[in-house]
């Protein structure tokens, strides 16, 4: 089951910065910062991550801190739980969301319930990282979007760095938090490279961030999605319609006022989202709009989602499957009543 | 946080005989007030002041008594939904413990958890897990954090034999041996996972080799003798302690009672169960104590009118206390809920 994704790749240039990058220099930042900070999961140590991300970090703090696991999700995630509740800060990666599912007990009946159900007594401050999405032919097993299933659970804080500085920001207010938090990364997102964060800057784990102002449509998207909304924005741009992006950010709890507002300027609405549209993320918020705008829109809401099939293996088939820059477009020519 | 529940009352049993300080009668103390007290609840669900699912300890009392008796109180512990004869032991306020079966403001959880979730973080019992196998994970990561930060503390894990069907149960034992933790693996072997005989749900029913084909040292003891059982669970606790190296005791017992108050109990045979209740522990030891006269009829009576009197004064306290205002109902979702609201 394990995934290899290319080469840790030192860019060469101090100024730029890729997004492996950027999580491996938060991970190193909290575990100099707070030595009840570890890290743990599969391949983790000698490997060095199976997407490279911990690269190096077993030299400058030893096994004891970057520990490899067994294959045992749910062993190593409850282990996580436990050391959390013993006065620890884990940071527990899983190699991807589709193997977390193994270890889903763990995540919903004991970290997300142990604070309620011991009446406010066990706060469990852990953090569960992990790679999702699809995109790079890995199939089915491999390939899901499933963090709007966990972004349904109270208790959980779900984030979804879609960008370098998130990526570099949001782990540590994460184990700051005195509850657990998941962080899905996009599979797709490890190798995009750009400016290097500032490593002083105050991550937010909290908001929503309008990406791309616009007046005509709000495009709500999250994670791997970020880069296809605004790709459409920028084409919808030669329709003459002038598209806002909202990046979630904050799968749970959602911030609702940045999408409200957003929508009580622009009249329209199109959520795209690599989950499923069935029960999915996008139809919390296509329901949360219209409970708490309905009066401001003028077109119906348009959801771009992944087709209800597992993810294929083949190229074309795959790119079928997913949100693709074309499908947004089309969407939001839509509401705004135009065809391409 | 949630402030712990006040300290227990203590039993006065200074006008016993002289030669109760023989520690084997503070054992029959123990296991009669967890017995006596259970047999309250049966009565307490059948008049619906407590509801839920309620699982019973009665017949497994030498292996609460007898675990919980060799742990430090920085020690951390872990249970399972059959819980209350290991939370008493631990010393949580029997008060707190029936004010949570009542739904109560009071209560060792709040009212949140009921019978299968008591927690008491002050005193390091961690539950409380309705999901059978669920507890033995985080016993490890307890066990991780001692090591990591060198307390020189243990963790103990209670769990049932149903748990050593679980893969969770595979898992932890095989992290526990390869990081060397400081954690006492305790099975409490009643023979049954719910209505399913040990026979029939594991091909191997030998469970203590079973756990030292993880390379950890495991034997099995007599779970209907106190003393045996606290025997076997302070050579475990001090294998542990001066090792760090986990261990695992089998501890080979019978419930009484029925699975829960649902369950008909039509799986097992009458025979079975009566003989099982002549290895009784109590009745055991109470006549071991009578028949070397460390212990006289009018001691045992004394003894069994204390307990009665905390119970009682229990039962009134927690059916006194508060509800939780539904106002609070998402409180302790967050942490940062429960922040605010105070």
């Amino acid at each position: 089951m394990t995934t290899i994704e290319g080469v840790v790749g030192k860019t060469g240039d101090a100024t730029q910065m890729t997004y492996r990058e950027a999580i491996r220099e938060a991970i190193r930042e909290a575990m100099r910062r707070d030595d009840r900070v570890f890290l743990m999961g599969e391949d983790v140590g000698r490997y060095g991550g199976c997407y490279a991300v911990s690269m190096g970090l077993l030299e400058e703090f030893g096994p004891d801190r970057i520990r490899d696991t067994p294959l045992s999700e749910s062993g190593f995630v409850g282990a996580g739980i436990g050391a959390a509740l013993g006065g620890m800060r884990p940071i527990v990666e899983i190699m991807t969301v589709n193997f977390s599912l193994l270890a889903l007990d763990q995540i919903m009946n004991n970290a997300a319930t142990l604070l309620h159900m011991s009446g406010g007594q066990l706060a469990v401050p852990i953090v569960i990282r992990m790679t999702t999405g699809a995109g790079r032919q890995l199939a089915a097993q491999h390939s899901h979007s499933l963090e709007g299933w966990y972004a349904h659970i109270p208790g959980l804080k779900i984030l979804a760095p879609a960008t370098i500085d998130d990526a570099r920001g949001m782990l540590w207010p994460a184990l700051a938090d005195p509850d657990p938090v998941l962080i899905f990364e996009n599979g797709s997102l490890y190798t995009v490279e750009g400016p290097a964060p500032d490593p002083t800057a105050t991550g937010d784990i909290s908001h929503a961030a309008i990406r791309r102002p616009g007046r005509d449509l709000t495009i709500v998207t999250y994670g791997g999605t970020l880069s296809k909304a605004l790709a459409a924005a920028e084409d919808l741009a030669t329709h003459g319609v002038d598209a806002e992006v909202i990046d979630l950010r904050v799968l749970r709890p959602l911030d609702d006022a940045t999408m409200v507002a957003s929508v009580a300027r622009t009249h329209r609405a199109v959520i795209v989202d690599e989950g499923w549209r069935s029960g999915s993320l996008a139809a919390e918020i296509s329901a949360r709009l219209v409970e708490q705008a309905f009066y401001d829109l003028d077109a119906p809401i348009e959801r771009v989602c992944s087709a209800e099939v597992p993810i294929p293996y083949a190229r074309h088939m795959e790119e079928a499957a997913l949100p693709q820059v074309a499908g947004i477009v089309a969407a939001s020519l839509r509401t705004v009543g135009t065809h391409a | 946080m949630h402030a712990p529940p006040t300290e227990p009352r203590a039993v006065d049993t200074r006008d016993v005989d002289p030669r109760s300080t023989d520690p084997r009668v503070e054992d029959l103390r123990q296991m009669l007030r967890i017995r006596r007290f259970e047999e309250r609840c049966v009565e307490l669900y059948s008049s619906s002041k407590i509801r839920g699912f309620m699982h019973l300890c009665i017949g497994e009392e030498a292996v609460s008594v007898g675990v919980l008796g060799q742990l430090g109180p920085a020690d951390a512990v872990v249970s399972t939904y059959r819980e209350h004869g290991h939370a008493l032991a631990r010393g949580l306020s029997m008060t707190a413990i029936l004010a949570e079966m009542f739904g109560r403001q009071t209560g060792v959880s709040r009212g949140r958890g009921g019978s299968m979730h008591l927690f008491d973080a002050a005193r390091r019992f961690y539950g409380g897990n309705a999901i059978v196998g669920g507890g033995l994970p985080l016993a490890v990561g307890l066990a991780l954090a001692e090591k990591m930060r060198c307390t020189g503390r243990i963790v103990a894990c209670l769990f049932g034999d149903g748990a050593m069907a679980e893969g969770e149960f595979h898992e932890s034992a095989n992290l526990a041996a390869l990081w060397r933790l400081p954690v006492v693996f305790f099975c409490e072997n009643n023979g049954y996972a719910m209505g399913t005989a040990l026979a029939g749900e594991h091909a191997q029913t030998d469970l203590a080799l079973r756990a030292a084909s993880y390379g950890m040292v495991s034997w099995s003891a007599d779970g209907m003798d106190v003393l045996a059982v606290s025997d076997a669970a302070r050579r475990a606790v001090e294998f542990v302690r001066d090792s760090g190296e986990p261990c695992f005791v089998e501890l080979h017992t019978y419930r009484f009672r029925a699975h829960s108050m649902y369950d008909p109990d039509r799986y097992r045979d009458k025979a079975e169960i009566a003989s099982w209740r002549e290895r009784d522990p109590i009745t055991a030891l109470s006549a071991a104590l009578q028949g070397d006269e460390t212990l006289s009829q009018h001691d045992l009576d004394r003894i069994e009118a204390g307990i009665i009197a905390e119970i009682d004064q229990a039962v009134a306290e927690a059916d006194a206390a508060p509800e939780e205002s539904v106002d609070d109902l998402t409180l302790f979702v967050h942490s940062e809920a429960h922040r605010d609201h105070h």
